[in-house]
């Protein structure tokens, strides 16, 4: 039961393997409630702005802000 | 005294019958010294009696009830499971019963985003899930035990106090017909999550206690989709929660859905609560037939272990030794990996086959085999049911972007009960060729079962022994082999040669299984004299490319300290 099949990804740049997207995953919902009710909105602001400049594509993090608004 | 009740339980499809109490010798006065005494007639107290009966070791089964399991509790059995379970013989009448699966759904926003496949090798016997209703598999498995003259299995007596000293326990219990004192050189504690034996000698469990408390009610209803696991994320009529269902036999289903936060176990099952609740979710997913209910019931998230299974005397044992996330079908499941991992050292020291000491080998592997299980289980309880503003965030970001971005997907994989590898055990040779493999079950790991012919696998061929697989085409075994075979044999270890040939060979002396394609020979990455030592378990102790007398001799040693 340890091999299950899991659906793969379909994109095509730099990808997170399960593993890690499932330390981030953690690391990420650790942050979160570190920052507190208050500052998380902050918090995930400033991160947001910190990818997008390791990104360095202004193009790709605008189709994701617009990924990000869809199913609110 | 203790009255146990004696009306049947009710329920829609099962007719409970009465197991009546009858007096024991005690209460006429004799006195007897009992190898092992068994607390707790649920699945795994039934199994670990009859695991031991088949090395010849009589016990004594003290149930306090006088039927079998009040609702359908259990219903998820895996694969190893039932591989265990065939060793106990009642495979066969489940089989007539079960219903198979190995696909799960995520559903959100009435979309699925999530399907899970779980592999189903066409050297297996049996499927990777098989839904039952825990009734029926007590049912199988009191008949076995009714059928053993081993098993002295005593209804309607609880236990009220426990010494438990070095070399033996004296147990006093409580019957319709007055208190009598039992005594045993060994006591198994098989008494479930909430344990009297635990809490009469009082070892901590290590761990957390969830918040997150959730129902379990099974309807009778005719629904017509395969059976298959679905889970329902977030749904209107319920925010935030989950809701998983699965099909059981007799036209039943099982629904499963977390409470709203501080609602208590009362409200929850009020009658108007639970039917609106359940009608809301039948609702949802389009299904307008009629429904009865049949039972329900509350209970909390855990993930606890005792560090120590193995107290002087007492063994502890299945949900009496850990209590593990009910996501993933871990409890009967990891019960009977621990059961089957104990009986065959605890007949063995009983029996003088092996030292005491080897007892502990089973607190070591099934402790961390419950460590193992608590830290996967964790990921998938932090995704069902967020402990805290962080893991809800990222749950509901994740359930969010599943709709349209893949790659969130595998978050919805939440991983199942799986038969754990011993690998770090101290029963493991250490003198041997396990790494230089390339297929085949690795050393610490249950046997992969083959397919040898119309409705023949090799685990049909395995019993209550050591064996070593010996992968040879010649007529003869080496002689070492032979002498050493006989030697312990003598010795009244149980100890079997299984020869897999690629030719037809006729044998008095061992078991030969004919391989004529060499199949078994490419699963266990195997060439002239490759050897697998085999616990009584079916967890491999060694394995070794070529035969070597002088390694099988240590590993031996290592196993069951033969000298």
């Amino acid at each position: 039961m340890n091999q299950e099949t899991i659906g793969h990804t379909t994109m095509s740049h730099n990808t997170l393997s399960t593993t890690a997207l499932e330390q981030v995953y953690d690391q990420l919902a650790e942050g979160i409630t570190q920052a507190g009710a208050e500052k998380e909105a902050l918090f995930l602001t400033k991160l947001a702005l910190l990818l997008a400049n390791q990104v360095g594509d202004a193009n790709q993090v605008s189709e994701s802000i617009d990924e990000a608004l869809k199913n609110l | 005294m203790h009255f146990p009740d004696s009306s049947p339980r009710a329920s829609l499809y099962y007719d409970y019958q009465i197991y009546p109490f009858r007096r024991p010798p005690e209460l006429n006065g004799d006195t007897l010294q009992h190898k092992v005494v068994i607390i707790g007639a649920g699945p795994v107290g039934l199994v670990t009696a009859l695991d031991l009966a088949r090395y010849g070791i009589p016990s004594v089964l003290i149930e306090a009830d006088v039927q079998v399991s009040q609702g359908s509790r259990a219903i998820v059995f895996t694969r190893r499971s039932m591989e265990i379970l065939q060793q106990v013989g009642v495979t066969d009448r489940m089989l007539e019963k079960v219903l198979p699966w190995r696909c799960g759904n995520s559903f959100y926003r009435g979309e699925r985003v999530f399907r899970m496949e779980a592999p189903y090798d066409e050297d297996d016997r049996f499927q990777p899930m098989n839904n039952l209703q825990q009734q029926y598999l007590e049912e199988y498995l009191v008949d076995q035990v009714l059928a053993e003259p081993l098993i002295d299995l005593r209804w309607g007596t609880k236990v009220i106090a426990i010494d438990n000293q070095p070399d033996g326990v004296q147990l006093t219990l409580d019957t319709p017909e007055g208190e009598y004192q039992l005594h045993s050189d060994w006591l198994v504690a098989a008494d479930g999550a909430k344990s009297t034996i635990r809490g009469m000698l009082g070892p901590r469990m290590e761990g957390d206690s969830y918040t997150g408390n959730f129902v379990i009610a099974d309807i009778k209803i005719n629904i017509d989709l395969p059976t298959e696991r679905l889970a329902y994320f977030d749904p209107e009529w319920n925010p935030g929660n989950t809701i998983l269902m699965h099909r059981e036999p007799e036209g039943i289903w099982r629904l499963d859905y977390q409470l709203p936060e501080g609602e208590t176990a009362e409200e929850a099952l009020a009658p108007e609560s639970l039917n609106k609740r359940i009608q809301a979710q039948l609702d949802m997913i389009g299904v307008d037939a009629p429904w009865e209910m049949d039972w329900c019931s509350v209970y909390s998230a855990r993930a606890m272990t005792l560090p120590d299974y193995l107290h002087d005397r007492v063994l502890f044992t299945g949900d009496a030794a850990h209590m593990l996330p009910i996501f993933g079908v871990r409890g009967a499941n990891t019960g009977w990996q621990d059961c089957h991992n104990m009986a065959w050292k605890l007949a063995f020291a009983i029996k003088g086959w092996a030292p005491e000491h080897l007892l502990a080998s089973y607190s070591q592997e099934r402790v961390t085999a419950a460590r193992e299980i608590i830290d996967e289980a964790s990921k998938s309880t932090r995704f069902m049911t967020p402990p805290d503003r962080g893991f809800r965030l990222l749950r509901d970001a994740t359930l969010s972007l599943s709709l349209t971005q893949p790659f969130v997907r595998p978050l919805f994989h939440w991983r199942t009960s799986r038969a754990h590898d011993y690998l770090d055990s101290v029963l493991n040779c250490m003198r041997d060729d396990n790494a230089e493999f390339s297929a085949g079950p690795v050393k610490g790991a249950p046997l992969q079962n083959i397919r040898l012919g119309d409705d023949d696998y090799l685990f049909d061929r395995l019993g209550a022994s050591i064996y070593l697989l010996y992968f040879s085409d010649q007529a003869e075994l080496p002689m070492a082999l032979t002498l050493l075979k006989d030697a312990v044999t003598r010795s009244g270890v149980p100890f079997e040669v299984v020869q897999i040939s690629r030719k037809p060979l006729a044998s008095q002396s061992h078991q030969v299984i004919h391989d004529p394609i060499g199949h078994m020979h490419q699963r266990y990455d195997a060439s002239e004299g490759t050897s697998y030592l085999v616990r009584p378990d079916q967890h491999v102790s060694a394995r070794w490319k070529q035969f070597d007398n002088g390694d099988l001799l240590t590993a031996m040693k290592r196993l069951i300290n033969l000298s």
